[in-house]
């Protein structure tokens, strides 16, 4: 297997008493989509602020190209080609939707009207293309979560990170999202994706990082993960795998 | 927001350029170039507070260093007030950089970034008041020498029409900026820092880039007011008055707007001589400080009912006439 376009080492993230991130380690390879999955508090989006640079890590490396990125500032960071979307989505209020992509699109094309035309294209890409002159404040939640998409994809990422683009949405809107997703990776895009909507990441992930309290416990396609006794106890509670065998023992 | 498009702009600056061709009286001319160099204040004011969403109370600072630098190196140094000029707006860019630096480095932001500003406006204004170079308590004279040469024009609508020109000139760069990836950034970064850091933006770059152009623009105003007056002391140049103003006019007529700062300010200070007219001659005698107590009120009404200023009052009624979108 070729250099892993990302690869995280021995990452530790303290907040004063509490560990939030645990000496995890873990690569995302080139061209692939990789899922980041855990219970609530597990530590998903603290590890997520490392790689893109909003916090710096108490202690461990983050490796992006084989280059030491552990403490380079955000904006440079997606200079390097790493994008990221926000869980909470705040479109930039006061602008259309084509405005707001093309601040992601400013960043590899100066002139206005490059930057326009990309955001356009990308627009259409995410399934904006009739709402590109509206007020961006006027979107639905769904349109927002695109918007989100937009913007980062607008600086034609290497790496896309996305931070629970799914959450929040009905299920048709989540079957209309998969397709996308899928689609960018296509387009040549590696994504790491934190993500709760369990059939989206079984559906979309071929590799898989369980964190549970900060550390990294589990690791594989989600076939694997699924059936790993320590991920279903890091979800259910202590003794919930063997219960559950003994369930599927009594019905057999 | 919608853009204001140029040619509304060129029909703007050439109604109030003829304006002083359709009226002898003094008092009119006064008002009207006492009311541009306030837009060209309330300009630099926008571009950082409107646009960058960075809400200073000390624009005095870098009116203040406007027009001491316009004076003293007349007075102390013998420069040409034509070259005094851009040497002004420079050192006020660099006062604006320096203030910027400093606070921003520090992530002040919101209130606590309008404090820091305000502080520096009244350090400088202390200082400037105790120290003998800029003439101490008793301010400054610029010695009058009429002549197109000197900066002081026989005819006074030429101030008006130059000051009216380089109102003209920043309305063109704010409106390029707004269709900028500079200006991009700076909307973006007054929305949502983290989002714009994300998206690759140099956030303290686009804010020190902000400050200093705003620093520039408000010191420039800083140098008509002395040219006009010729006077000035501490409490005139770095006093709270002209804070007061560069962000009122701007928030009455519209933040981040290009023509908010123009409409904000002559709206202000017309509706403030008006009222002090008016109570002159009913009242009979004059009230002061009752301007004051106007914009209080207006700035209460505006932030209540109309957020947007004057310019989205206007961009409502449009929308509703032509029955589109907003």
């Amino acid at each position: 297997m070729s250099e892993p376009l990302l690869k995280v080492t021995n990452l530790t993230k303290r907040f004063g008493g509490l560990v939030a991130v645990k000496n995890a380690s873990f690569d995302v390879a080139t061209g692939s989509i990789t899922g980041l999955i855990g219970p609530n508090g597990a530590g998903k989006t603290t590890a997520f602020t490392l790689i893109a640079g909003f916090e710096t890590p108490t202690e461990g490396r983050v490796m992006f190209e084989g280059a030491d990125i552990t403490d380079m500032p955000t904006h440079l960071r997606a200079a390097r080609g790493i994008a990221r979307t926000f869980q909470i989505v705040q479109p930039f209020a006061g602008l259309s939707v084509r405005e707001n992509i093309a601040v992601g699109a400013y960043l590899r094309h100066s002139a206005r009207k490059d930057a326009l035309a990309k955001a356009s294209a990308v627009g259409e890409k995410v399934g904006l293309g009739a709402m590109l002159d509206q007020q961006a404040s006027t979107l639905t939640v769904a349109g927002r979560k695109r918007l989100e998409l937009a913007r980062a994809l607008a600086t034609e990422p290497k790496l896309l990170l996305l931070d629970e683009v799914l959450a929040g949405l009905n299920p048709s809107e989540i079957r209309d999202m998969i397709p996308i997703i899928r689609a960018i990776r296509e387009g040549g895009v590696t994504i790491l994706m934190v993500e709760h909507v369990m059939q989206a990441v079984m559906s979309l992930c071929e590799d898989i990082h369980v964190l549970a309290q900060g550390e990294i416990i589990a690791q594989g396609n989600p076939g694997e993960v699924a059936r790993n006794p320590r991920v279903v106890e890091a979800y259910l509670g202590h003794g919930a795998a063997e219960r559950m065998q003994a369930m599927g023992a009594a019905h057999a | 927001m919608r853009e204001t498009p140029l040619p509304v702009i060129a029909v703007i600056v050439l109604l109030l350029a003829v304006l002083p061709l359709l009226t002898t009286s003094n008092v009119t001319l006064n008002f009207l170039t006492f009311a541009i160099i306030i837009t060209l204040a309330a300009q630099g004011w926008n571009l950082l507070g409107g646009y960058g969403g960075q809400f200073s109370f000390g624009h005095a600072a870098f009116f203040g260093t406007g027009a001491y630098a316009m004076a003293l190196l007349q007075v102390r140094l013998g420069i040409n007030p034509w070259l005094a000029l851009p040497i002004a707006a420079a050192l006020g860019g660099v006062v604006g950089w320096a203030v910027g630096y400093l606070s921003f480095r520090a992530k002040l932001r919101g209130s606590y970034f309008a404090l820091v500003t305000l502080a520096f406006a009244e350090v400088f204004r202390i200082l400037a008041n105790a120290w003998g170079f800029t003439g101490g308590a008793a301010g400054i004279l610029i010695p009058l020498r009429i002549d197109i040469a000197n900066f002081q024009f026989a005819d006074k609508r030429l101030l008006y029409w130059l000051a009216l020109a380089i109102v003209a000139a920043a309305l063109l760069l704010t409106h390029s900026i707004g269709r900028s990836r500079f200006g991009a950034h700076l909307v973006a970064v007054r929305e949502n820092e983290d989002a714009a850091k994300a998206l690759g933006v140099d956030v303290l770059a686009v804010k020190l880039k902000a400050i200093t152009l705003s620093g520039a623009l408000t010191a420039i105003s800083g140098c008509l007011y002395a040219q006009k007056f010729l006077y000035i002391d501490a409490s005139i140049a770095y006093g709270p008055w002209i804070s007061v103003e560069a962000l009122l006019a701007p928030i009455i007529g519209g933040l981040g707007t290009v023509l908010g700062p123009l409409v904000g300010a002559v709206a202000l200070l017309g509706l403030g001589e008006l009222t002090k007219q008016a109570l002159q001659n009913f009242a009979g005698g004059a009230l002061p400080g009752i301007d004051l107590m106007l914009y209080g009120v207006l700035l209460i009404i505006c932030v209540a009912f109309a957020p947007k200023g004057i310019m989205g009052i206007v961009a409502r009624l449009r929308s509703a006439k032509t029955g589109g979108a907003a």
